[in-house]
């Protein structure tokens, strides 16, 4: 027999010098792709400290003249969260439904096809043409006024895709061992998704509708087609217009005087911390209903 | 209230493609049943249009009748969520819900269907998981994940969540496949021990094993790859291990292929 027995060797030097150079390349990228993300947030707080106090926070921008210091973001505060709520309560159960026919019962349907196509579609719908759409079907033909409503359907436009996306990817991570054990049991299909599936894939799901919520709720667009502008505090989204905190950076950030670029700094810092207090809510809610704390 | 299963003449499809055919025969009740045979003879197919698991994968078919006692499984008007309810199945591989604890896997086939109270939920569970030998181990921790046990503890679990919702038959495909010996004795045990009460078929590829726990036993073979698998033969454990009357169990069953 003339078979090469293989010896066990060590590494050569060439190896080592190769997995050394590769591991500094892999560490160069990931600084690389952190430096934006640091400096964003190293300017937006150092900027944004200035006026991020109790009256920025509490105080619209009624009765603020042009020059003036002082006044706050508080409506628009206001409305940013009641708009991406209201997007968030259209889209998530929409999104979440159609996921769920997606994965659970559009099993070799041509519906699912088409589904699957228009979700596709509506990913690359830009977010201007979302709030066109919603000026000119909402606003220009039906007549309804400018409103936070208006601005959340076309921010539920945009979340839309991203929810089924990302509920769809959760729901197919779920082992099929799953589903047929419940179905083995007894339990109706409808049941075995609401009872099983579901909870199985919570913490994918919330994951996911925390990014789509994240990504609209910095969106300038679409806000400035359909709920308009106001400096005072309109807590109704259904009637009149509101203020957003991206309209508010837009709207300050683009006026000459110091004063407004401190408020625009402001505004944006708390857009961040407003995103980080929801992801951080979500972070405590998949945890708290995590298997494993449970003892 | 265990019961007898009448299978006649039964072919069952994967989009098209047969995978068994013409399978006919009885499953005695209260009686412990194996499908031996080789690889891709379709035992697991066939296990799994007894309870009408099989019509869960798309494209999947069935013809031909089944008749538990005096009732059609397949009948038009028959809801197989209730044939599923009545007729229980354990997999190969453990399948404990992950997200539920050990006790709400137990209870999870009862709430899932019915409102049960409490104590009524703490005794059936308490019961199932001592009925699968499982009681000892885990009664101090009943609140935590099911996936945290070993996995012959996990495969034990699933067959104290398969009786708990008290069906008449209980499937068992492989159940012992990923165990090791002690688990397997333990799980052989409980088998004979749950023969008592319930119709038991089991699927297994360890002759021992068939020879140990079953009472009868059926074997299953295919033609060629690709050809679909039929029964053989079927006789009691006995006679099939001592004297088959074919020469294909034979082969089988002393190791010459397979
Ligand atoms: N989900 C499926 N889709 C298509 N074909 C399948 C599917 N499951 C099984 N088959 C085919 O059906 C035939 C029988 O498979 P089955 O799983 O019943 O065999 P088995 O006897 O249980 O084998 P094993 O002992 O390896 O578990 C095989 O040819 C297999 O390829
Ligand atoms: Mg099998």
């Amino acid at each position: 027999m003339s078979a090469v027995t293989p010896e066990i060797q060590r590494i050569s030097g060439m190896r080592r010098f190769k997995d050394k150079g590769v591991q500094a390349l892999v560490y160069l990228a990931f600084a690389i792709a952190v430096v934006p993300l640091i400096s964003v947030l190293w300017m937006v707080i150092s900027n944004g400290m200035a006026r991020f106090d109790m009256e920025f926070l509490t105080h619209s921008m009624r009765n603020i003249g042009a020059r003036d210091a002082g006044g706050g973001a508080y409506h628009a505060i206001i409305g940013t969260l009641e708009q991406v709520a209201l997007a968030s309560l259209i889209s998530v159960p929409i999104g979440l439904l159609t996921a769920v026919y997606l994965v659970e019962y559009g099993t070799n349907g041509r519906l699912k096809r088409a589904i699957s196509f228009f979700v596709d579609i509506m990913t690359g719908v830009p977010s201007v043409v979302a709030g066109l759409f919603v000026l000119a079907f909402w606003i220009l033909i039906l007549g309804m006024p400018f409103s936070g409503w208006a601005g959340a359907m076309a921010l539920s436009i945009l979340m839309l895709p991203t929810v089924v996306r990302a509920a769809e990817e959760m729901l197919m991570l779920v082992p099929n061992d799953l589903r047929e054990a419940s179905y083995a049991l007894g339990v109706s299909k409808w049941r075995t998704i609401v009872k099983v599936v579901l909870p199985t894939a919570f913490t994918g799901i919330v994951t996911g509708i925390m990014l789509a919520v994240a990504r609209v709720a910095g969106e300038t667009a679409p806000l400035l087609l359909t709920v308009f502008f106001t400096d005072s505090i309109n807590n109704d989204p259904f009637n009149g217009a509101q203020m957003g905190l991206p309209l508010y950076v837009f709207d300050q950030a683009a006026r000459p005087n110091d004063t407004a670029i401190d408020r625009a700094w402001a505004a944006a810092l708390t857009l961040i911390i407003i995103i980080m207090l929801l992801n951080l809510a979500a972070r405590l809610i998949t945890y708290w209903r995590s298997p494993a704390r449970k003892r | 209230m265990a019961k007898q299963i009448e299978v006649t003449d039964v072919d069952a499809y994967y989009s098209g493609h047969k995978a068994i055919e013409g399978i006919s025969m009885t499953i005695d009740a209260r009686a412990v049943t194996a499908f031996i045979g080789p690889s891709g003879c379709g035992k697991s197919t066939f296990l799994r249009t007894l309870n009408r698991m099989h019509e869960v994968i798309p494209g999947a078919t069935v013809t031909g009748k089944i008749r538990m006692e005096e009732q059609d499984l397949y009948g038009a008007d028959v809801d197989p969520v209730s044939v599923r309810r009545t007729i229980g199945m354990v997999f190969q591989r453990p399948n404990p819900f992950p997200t539920m604890s050990i006790y709400d896997n137990v209870a999870a086939g009862l709430r899932l269907n019915h409102r049960y109270s409490k104590s009524e939920l703490d005794g059936i569970v308490e019961e199932s998981l001592k009925g699968a030998n499982l009681w000892n181990e885990v009664k101090d921790r009943l609140p935590k994940p099911g996936s945290g046990l070993s996995g012959g503890q996990q495969q034990r679990l699933c067959i104290a969540r398969a009786i708990a919702v008290r069906p008449q038959v209980l499937l068992m495909d492989e159940p012992c496949s990923a165990l090791d010996p002690i688990s397997t004795l333990a799980i052989e045990d409980l088998i004979a021990k749950l023969k008592q009460e319930f119709t038991i078929v089991i699927v297994t590829h360890n002759m021992q094993q068939a020879a140990r726990v079953s009472d009868k036993t059926a074997f299953f073979n295919l033609a060629a790859q690709g050809q679909p698998g039929k029964l053989i033969e079927m006789d009691d454990t006995t006679k099939i291990f001592t004297s088959p009357s074919q020469k294909a169990t034979e082969d089988y069953i002393t190791g010459r292929f397979g």
